[in-house]
């Protein structure tokens, strides 16, 4: 079947079977990696994507339901080599191990920071309540996208909290 | 991972999504796919045709239509989750379904089409006293709620039909939603929940309804709350009364979840906390 | 209370980042090579069956499906290597019986991944379905056996108290035996499990093989810890030299030990591509992965402490049946012995451990992070909080009065029988009750509780053994011989200064996220005072990197870190005389500072790297005999383990009601003796403390009687997200290990030895108003609620 879409702001016709699903299309046929899969059963958001603008889950999606719709990868986030602000949260605040988990979790981060400029510690730990990290504990992600919350503002982000020091008695 | 070949309808009206169906011998209807696809995914289920609702025009609304308020077969959970005009309940039922993802992408309708024992929206749409409409090659019908949920992940839905609509009633009174999630809080599908709709007139309970997700095969209406809480002046000993009848006439299942003791023990909490919440309302 | 740095390094940003968090990272199953076909494989729906027919006719009539294997075609090439193999091997596909659910019975080859799942469901495979053994008393029983020619389920018994010495541990017997019978001791038991697990690393497991004709050679990519050891086990599974087979790991997305073993995938898609011709990939997916990547823990055991009533323990026993599934695989039998080490904590008191290794139908068990230490210590810190609330003193006291004293060290023993680096367990504790409030914390909690709130406050120590190791351990059954591998635990790291002055680190690790590349260039960077950004570091091919044997235990800084740095230390030698021949000056005054070369006392006197480095690459600019080049490859054995420690803290508040937990505050204060990225290492803590906390609250292997798994899917094993877990605080106390010259002792699994106990001690004191003694893992609501409706019923024991 013949589908037609923007990915990443370039157009891109393919013909596809309509079982491919939109993540295989995009890793396989787009040979855009970067969107991962992690399960089948849309837990773990490793193949977070936007479409027109939302989050998805790009495993639970077929290729054909994409037919005419904008796509943004995370490989679509970085302008001219200049990382996105919350790229960057992830690296300045250690945000990621693995980073297998790390596209999908950033693509959550931007959906949420579309919507809210300023979102509690709650409501970022619920907005990425549908992405599973194995490796961070969530605990410097949260940090990573209060990171990112305060650059988008234009403000000074928040300091690390990670100790150099040791405690002594 | 990998759904076995089926043929891809993109429907672009209800007609020709009906008439696809028809012709087919296993077809399946698609709108948010957040429930189809897994299960495609799996190979539990694969039909040989799936037809996609989610390009038909005018099915993505909430809308006011006097006596009640329209949720149309492609309004998202998270649509239904921000809605101003719908009852708290299923607003609240609709924001803990899945997660941002999902809501962005599954559908209100189909979640109640689906009929998951452990779903959240059902439960509130029982509650709610809603009306199902759906659509098949004979025109359009409505299915009141108390008659939509037949079995496990079984609705009265024909395999011909497409829910096009839920109507949610402007009946007054409050509404909550409450349960515990798998993973505990909110989170994750139901361990068990309920959803109370309740009326009161000059400091009586002039109506109520409860309905329970999670215990058993289907959402269930607790008849036995309803009729214990009627006529009382809805005080905390009232519900507590009140809420030790919600398995009445309940099948409870035991799952990996909880017992099958746990889980009625759960209803009658959950029928408790979520009467409280409404009522506090009032 | 005072602070001091004991900083190696620094919290600098790390070197993988920008690739990965632009999606550019390369991950297995992103590798497509020419004329790559895909495999999937036929898996057994019965746990325990005989096979009495594969019929593949039909898949083969696929158009584009290359071949289906079974057991009749890969039968020559042995089963499964295992580094330590004791129990039963497993066939490389299920050859006439399967012996778990899930098993693989036959390989397909297609073109695409859907296909070959196409043709995956038109092999047709008859069973005679026969009884599992699932139950771990019922395996131990040997009612039914899960392999016929196995004398027992049981396939080893791990016995320690001390390890190694029958006399003495008779002695130490007859010494519990005694205090039991005295009048003024109280002995208290319990029956706990430590549920099985399943490692579920966010990236599935994943290879891709491609045999070279002509070139006699493989090129593997796979998903492993290990690549050195895959590399010697494709060797000699196919009779190869070790040359002709080139593993890389490239980014490996999570791996917890599930990626520390051989696998017969591994093995079966480099057959597949010899036998085709073509390069051909096998992803597992989400669903497959229990069934094909193994789980971990399992054990069902008592422990029993007797004790004085003023806090003095006199004895600890702990008996327990662990789940090596149905066949060993790399490490399988020598998880639970990773347990022994630590079977005695950081504690003087006479410790007896038993544990019966028994294979059942289910799916193999190995290393899951922790690997035998979070049991043994579980099993340890749940006892120990039941005694100190049955003699109704504080757990914190308890633990105090019973720990080795720090004057013990250096030289101190477990009573296990294993010698310990360095420590100062009371130091550390009293770090974290003074740094947390632990007085504080106890007044909150008995407000709380003065309100009608269930609160409660748990603590847990632990030791941890980690930094394999010395070479030494190879006499106790640890060796990667089978592999065709050297065989001892040691680590190698190779520096070379390039004739731009910038330098190249090549190490034999397969780290899967412990940013290697960042702190082995920190620590480069330190010896040689060439700046981070010019140092670049390799890991994960077994074509450049030096002999290693990979990321696991715990083990990667303390080993193949010490390695580099003595690998630096030879090349800033070098590079000395170099200088002190181009200065004029001598060795001795020649420094490294500042990202160059100077003379002490002559400022004017100094050379860049990139100076010395091209005089270097020329012979004949160098002193006599000197000889060209400048680098250095060093092969590092520690002189022992390392030991980390600790003290974990952690405050829950429980709704009676419904059974849910919430966790209000979690603190953990370390002992990772020195440390060289405290950005990474807190990173490690987290992610450890996550995956405890993930056993304590949520995740478990459920099989049914008929070793069907009930929790195969992310649905059904619900992992922690981000609205589950708490903040984490944490501090750190520095003891610098003595086993290895930077001091460090590792902290990849720490978190996860500490946490689960500390949650599950946290709930039980919540609870303790109300009766509850104990509730096993996962503390799921339906298991915290009934053990309260037990304990109001006067049904706990």
């Amino acid at each position: 079947m013949k589908i037609s879409l923007t990915i990443n702001g370039r157009e891109v016709s393919a013909d596809v079977e309509p079982r491919t699903l939109l993540v295989h299309f995009l890793r396989e046929d787009q040979g855009l990696t970067g969107t991962h899969i992690g399960c089948e059963t849309s837990y773990c958001g490793a193949c977070t994507v936007l479409v027109d603008g939302k989050t998805v889950k790009s495993c639970t999606m077929f290729a054909v339901q994409a037919d005419g719709a904008s796509i943004t990868t995370v490989e679509g986030l970085a302008d001219n080599g200049q990382l996105h602000p919350v790229q960057e949260g992830f690296w300045e605040r250690h945000g990621l191990q693995c980073g297998y988990c790390t596209p999908g979790m950033i693509m959550s981060a931007v959906g949420l920071l579309q919507e809210k400029q300023s979102p509690s510690e709650d409501e970022i730990r619920h907005a990425i309540e549908g992405n599973l990290c194995r490796c961070t504990g969530y605990h410097n992600i949260v940090r990573a996208i209060e990171y990112a919350a305060a650059k988008m503002r234009g403000e000074e982000p928040p300091p690390p909290d990670w100790e150099e020091e040791e405690v002594s008695v | 991972m990998y759904p076995r070949q089926f043929e891809y309808v993109a429907a672009t009206s209800l007609d020709e999504a009906v008439s696809a169906l028809a012709g087919a011998e296993f077809a399946k209807v698609m709108s948010g796919g957040m429930s189809l696809i897994p299960m495609m995914k799996l190979r539990l289920l694969s039909p040989d045709v799936v037809v996609d609702i989610g390009r038909i025009p005018g099915l993505d609304q909430i809308t006011d239509a006097g006596d009640y308020v329209s949720i149309g077969a492609l309004v998202r959970h998270a649509q239904t989750a921000s809605a101003q005009n719908l009852p708290r309940a299923l607003v609240d039922a609709a924001s803990w379904t899945g997660d941002v993802q999902v809501r962005n992408r599954g559908t209100t309708c189909g979640a109640v089409a689906h009929a998951d024992i452990a779903a959240d929206q059902p439960a509130a749409i029982l509650a709610l006293g809603a009306t199902m409409v759906a659509r098949g090659p004979n025109g359009t019908r409505e299915i009141p709620a108390d008659d939509f949920f037949v079995d496990t992940m079984t609705s009265a839905l024909q395999p011909d039909e497409i829910l096009t609509e839920i109507r949610i009633p402007k009946v007054g009174g409050a509404t909550a939603y409450d349960k515990l999630g798998r993973r505990g809080g909110h989170t994750d599908y139901a361990v068990a929940g309920a959803a109370a709709w309740v009326q009161k007139d000059n400091g009586t309970v002039t109506n109520c309804r409860v309905a329970l997700t999670g215990v058993g095969t289907k959402p269930t209406l607790a008849h036995g709350v309803a009729e214990a809480l009627i006529g009382t002046d809805g005080s905390e000993q009232a519900v507590k009364e009140a809420a030790e009848r919600a398995t009445e006439g309940v099948t409870v299942l035991e799952d990996l979840y909880g017992s099958e003791e746990y889980k009625a023990h759960l209803a009658k909490v959950y029928t408790r906390r979520a009467l409280t919440q409404a009522l506090a309302q009032l | 209370m005072t602070t001091t740095t004991s900083v190696l390094g620094g919290a600098v940003r790390r070197r993988e980042d920008p690739a990965l968090v632009q999606g550019r990272g390369r991950y297995v199953d992103d590798i497509k090579l020419p004329g790559m076909l895909h495999a999937a494989f036929v898996r057994s729906p019965y746990a325990r069956a005989r096979i009495t027919s594969i019929d593949a006719s039909a898949a083969l009539a696929m158009e584009g499906v290359h071949a289906v294997y079974t057991a009749d075609d890969v039968r020559h090439l042995g089963p499964l290597l295992a580094q330590v193999p004791v129990g039963k091997l497993r066939p490389l596909l299920a050859d006439g019986m399967v012996n778990h659910a899930g098993e693989a019975v036959a390989m397909v080859v297609a073109e695409s991944r859907y296909l070959a799942q196409d043709a995956v469901d038109a092999v047709v495979v008859d069973y005679e379905p026969l009884e599992a053994v699932v139950d771990l008393r019922d395996a131990a029983s040997d009612r039914i056996k899960v392999h016929d020619d196995l004398d027992s389920n049981v396939i080893i018994t791990w016995e320690a108290g001390p390890f190694g010495n029958e006399e003495a541990m008779a002695e130490t017997k007859r010494k519990i035996a005694e205090a039991k019978q005295r009048d003024d001791t109280v002995v208290v038991s319990l029956d706990m499990v430590n549920q099985r697990l399943i490692p579920t690393a966010i990236e599935p497991r994943a290879v891709l093989a491609n045999w070279m004709p002509g070139y006699e050679r493989f090129e593997v990519y796979s998903s492993t810890q290990v690549p050195h050891a895959l590399a010697g086990a494709i060797a000699k599974t196919f009779g190869l030299a070790s040359n002709a087979v080139r593993v890389v790991a490239p980014e490996v997305g999570g791996g917890f030990g599930a990626k520390l073993n051989v696998y017969a995938d591994e093995i079966l898609v480099s057959f597949a591509s010899k036998a085709l011709g073509r390069p051909v990939k096998y992803t597992e997916t989400r669903r497959e992965s229990p069934h094909n990547t193994i789980q971990g823990r399992g054990w069902l055991g008592t422990a029993t402490i007797v004790g004085t009533r003023d806090g003095e323990v006199l004895g600890y026993e702990i008996h327990a049946i662990c789940d090596m599934g149905a066949y060993s695989q790399n490490f399988t039998a020598a998880i639970p012995f990773l347990g022994v080490f630590v079977g005695s904590g950081q504690y003087k008191f006479p410790t007896h451990m038993k544990l019966d290794l028994v294979h059942t139908n289910t799916m193999t068990t190995d290393a899951y992070r922790g690997a035998g230490r979070p049991e043994a210590i579980y099993y340890l810190e749940r006892i120990l909080d039941e005694y100190a609330a049955a003699i109704g003193m504080d757990p914190a006291e308890v633990r105090r009065k019973n720990y080795i004293p720090a004057d013990q060290f250096p030289g101190a023993m477990a009573p296990v029988g294993f010698a310990l680096d360095t420590g100062d367990y009371e130091k550390n504790l009293d770090a974290a009750l003074r740094f947390f409030g632990w007085e504080d914390l106890k007044a909150e909690r008995d407000r709380a509780r003065a309100e009608g709130r269930y609160v409660g406050l748990g603590l847990s120590s632990y030791v941890e053994v980690c930094g394999f190791g010395p070479s030494a351990l190879v006499d106790l059954g640890f060796s990667w011989s089978e592999y065709g591998l050297p065989s001892a635990f040691n680590g190698s790291g190779l520096v070379r200064v390039n004739p731009d002055g910038t330098a190249t680190v090549i190490i034999g690790t397969g780290p899967s996220g412990q940013g290697h590349q960042t702190t082995w260039a920190q620590i480069v960077s330190r010896e040689l005072g060439i700046p981070e950004d010019r140092i670049r570091v390799t890991h994960g091919d077994t074509a450049e990197s030096p002999m290693g044997i990979g990321t696991f235990g715990s083990r990667s800084a303390a080993v193949d870190g010490a390695a580099t740095y003595e690998a630096a230390q030879k090349v800033r030698e070098k590079a000395a005389r170099i200088a002190a021949h181009l200065l004029e000056a001598a060795e001795e005054d020649i420094r490294f500072e500042n990202g160059g070369i100077h003379v002490a006392g002559s400022p004017d006197k100094s050379l860049t790297w990139e100076d010395l480095a091209k005089t270097a690459y020329q012979p004949h600019l160098l002193p006599e005999g000197l000889g060209g080049g400048l680098e250095a490859h060093s092969v590092f054995s520690p002189s022992n383990a390392t030991w980390p420690f600790g003290t974990h803290i952690a405050m829950v508040e429980v709704d009676p009601e419904t059974g849910d937990v919430d966790i209000l505050r979690y603190m953990a204060m370390d002992d990772c003796g020195n440390v060289i990225n405290p950005m990474i290492v807190n990173g490690q803590i987290h992610g450890g403390i996550a995956q405890g906390v993930g056993q304590a609250l949520f995740e478990d292997a459920i099989y049914d009687s008929d070793g069907n798994l009930l929790t195969g899917s992310l649905v059904d094993y619900p992992l922690p997200t981000a609205a589950d877990l708490p903040n984490f605080e944490l501090r750190r106390t520095v003891t610098p290990s003595d086993a290895n010259p930077l001091g460090v002792k590792g902290i990849g699994e720490a978190g996860t030895i500490a946490s689960a106990q500390t949650i599950v001690n946290a709930v039980v004191d919540a609870l303790r108003p109300l009766g509850v003694r104990h509730i096993d893992m996962p503390l799921r609501p339906k298991r915290v609620w009934q053990a309260i409706q037990d304990a109001q019923s006067g049904r706990n024991g």
